[in-house]
């Protein structure tokens, strides 16, 4: 493929650690104490049942949330994780009144930067969206507006990359095919991927996270076998898909209690 | 298709015209038939014309000033947040108070020309344009927001990248709005007091019996109102281009 190796991030991503923290939701406790590390330069995958707090989680590494007042966000080069996060939602977050190639750049636009057009021509035409460069999103499919989504987001050039859940809003297909680009250009940063996907984490994750329980705790990390894009359907991760289905379910059952 | 729509509901408005004159049988001191009307028109065209220049002038004024007040008060409550503790509710009370009961007062301090109606015209105005942009503004994608956020943008620069254009469509429905109401603001000052101007002609020939020449002059209030509304309504769909027509910037 072409550009295989220009996403890469040259220098070093930093190991990030969320260190006890605490987020209350109207007298609810969703977690406190909380600390997670995620690995430099990996893809962690964080799965959880619904409103365990995965989100809220990711925004406080990001800065968007309180940390709490014991709580903090470190990293292990002393570098504060926010200003150096780029962020991806579910929704794309395009700005409907600019074309591809604006939307790509908006992170110049918005600091006053010069934008490096050439660069984001060059990102989409990599992710298959060449002949797309002015195109609104209203023009694009959700496949192509995510695509455009992870350009940006790749654009940006942060050594730490936080996900909430981009996938989940497209088909099967899509969403197989965006999981590979993904990996291919994320490689070599600090990444955090929320999802609600046992299959998504067993495929494209260098360690997963469990999220449960209200307070909600993390488990022991789970490392899937070989690199990643993976195939499901091997027994071995089979397996692995049963066992954190098992995971899950009892996460659920703990939740209701 | 749209216009040939419009001429046709036209068409069938002045034969439900036509068809009251003559079954009523109206005198045509109390409701002349669209001929009548018509005739006069013809008959007046150079004295509807100009007071209709004064009244579309008044309007026009109105609402480019209505707009830019509306639009500028509007982006200070949004952007400020005392300015919205303290200035929101004068805002809203002050729509409690009837324009049209201010109207004497109007012309008392500002006279009898333009200048009263047009600031009838910018109260009437103000109110739609400022609640709406600003409702748009506060509305805006709170994704957007903490986008805008992870990328290190400053307060202002996220103001006139992103709330501004994401409420740019409200700003326009807001606009259509005071195209609608603009008018009123105009004629009720006219009416109150002045000596020129639709309204002031409609009172004019009212009082001396003319009535098909204040038929003649309404009509013409009639389509400038409803021109108007249009034209505004064109121009909003200029600002908000990736609105409806989504699919012209495709390959």
């Amino acid at each position: 493929m072409p550009g295989q190796s220009e996403h890469h991030f040259r220098s070093t991503p930093p190991a990030v650690s969320v260190e006890d923290a605490r987020l209350e939701f109207a007298a609810d406790v969703l977690f406190e104490n909380l600390s997670v590390t995620l690995e430099a330069g990996q893809l962690t995958c964080l799965l959880g049942p619904s409103g365990v707090g995965k989100s809220s989680l990711l925004r406080l590494i990001a800065g968007l949330a309180p940390v709490g007042e014991q709580g903090r966000v470190v990293c292990d080069d002393g570098v504060p994780a926010p200003g150096r996060v780029a962020y991806m939602a579910q929704s794309d977050l395009l700005l409907p009144w600019l074309g591809a190639v604006d939307n790509v750049v908006l992170g110049s636009r918005l600091r006053g930067e010069t934008a490096d057009k050439g660069r984001a021509r060059a990102l989409l035409a990599d992710f298959g969206l060449a002949g797309y460069e002015n195109a609104r999103p209203g023009a694009l499919s959700g496949g192509m507006r995510q695509r455009v989504a992870l350009a940006r987001t790749l654009m940006e050039d942060r050594p730490i990359v936080l996900m909430d859940e981009p996938f989940s809003a497209l088909d099967a297909i899509t969403r197989t095919r965006l999981q590979d680009l993904a990996i291919r250009v994320l490689r070599g940063r600090t990444v955090l991927l929320v999802t609600h996907d046992p299959l998504e984490a067993i495929r494209i994750a260098d360690r997963i996270e469990i999220m449960a329980g209200r307070p909600a705790r993390l488990g022991e990390a789970l490392v899937p076998p070989g690199p990643p894009p993976r195939d499901p359907g091997t027994p071995e991760l089979a397996a692995l898909y049963a066992d954190l289905m098992a995971r899950l379910t009892a996460a659920d059952t703990m939740g209701l209690a | 298709m749209k216009s040939l729509r419009a001429l046709i509901v036209a068409a069938g408005l002045v034969a439900v015209w036509q068809a009251i004159v003559w079954l009523a049988a109206t005198p045509p001191y109390i409701l002349p038939g669209p001929a009548l009307v018509l005739a006069r028109w013809v008959d007046s065209a150079p004295l509807i014309l100009r007071h209709a220049g004064t009244t579309l002038s008044e309007i026009l004024l109105g609402l480019l000033f209505g707009a830019i007040i509306g639009a500028a008060s509007a982006l200070t409550l949004a952007h400020f947040r005392p300015a919205r503790t303290w200035l929101l509710p004068v805002l809203v009370i002050s729509q409690a108070i009837p324009v049209f009961a201010l109207a004497p007062v109007l012309v008392l301090w500002l006279g009898y020309g333009m200048a009263s109606k047009v600031v009838m015209a910018v109260m009437i105005i103000y109110f739609p344009v400022t609640a709406t942009f600003l409702d748009g503004l506060r509305r805006t994608d709170p994704g957007w927001l903490d986008l805008a956020a992870t990328m290190n943008a400053a307060p202002r620069v996220v103001l006139w990248k992103i709330r501004v254009p994401a409420a740019l469509p409200a700003f326009a429905s807001g606009l259509k709005v005071a195209a609608a109401v603009a008018p009123i603001g105009a004629v009720v000052g006219e009416w109150v007091g002045s000596s020129a101007g639709l309204g002031y002609l409609m009172l004019h020939a009212n009082g001396r019996m003319q009535i098909d020449l204040m038929f003649a002059a309404l009509l013409t209030l009639a389509v400038i109102a409803v021109a108007l509304y249009a034209a505004v309504d064109r121009v909003t769909r200029l600002m908000v281009p990736w609105k409806d027509s989504d699919h012209d910037s495709e390959h």
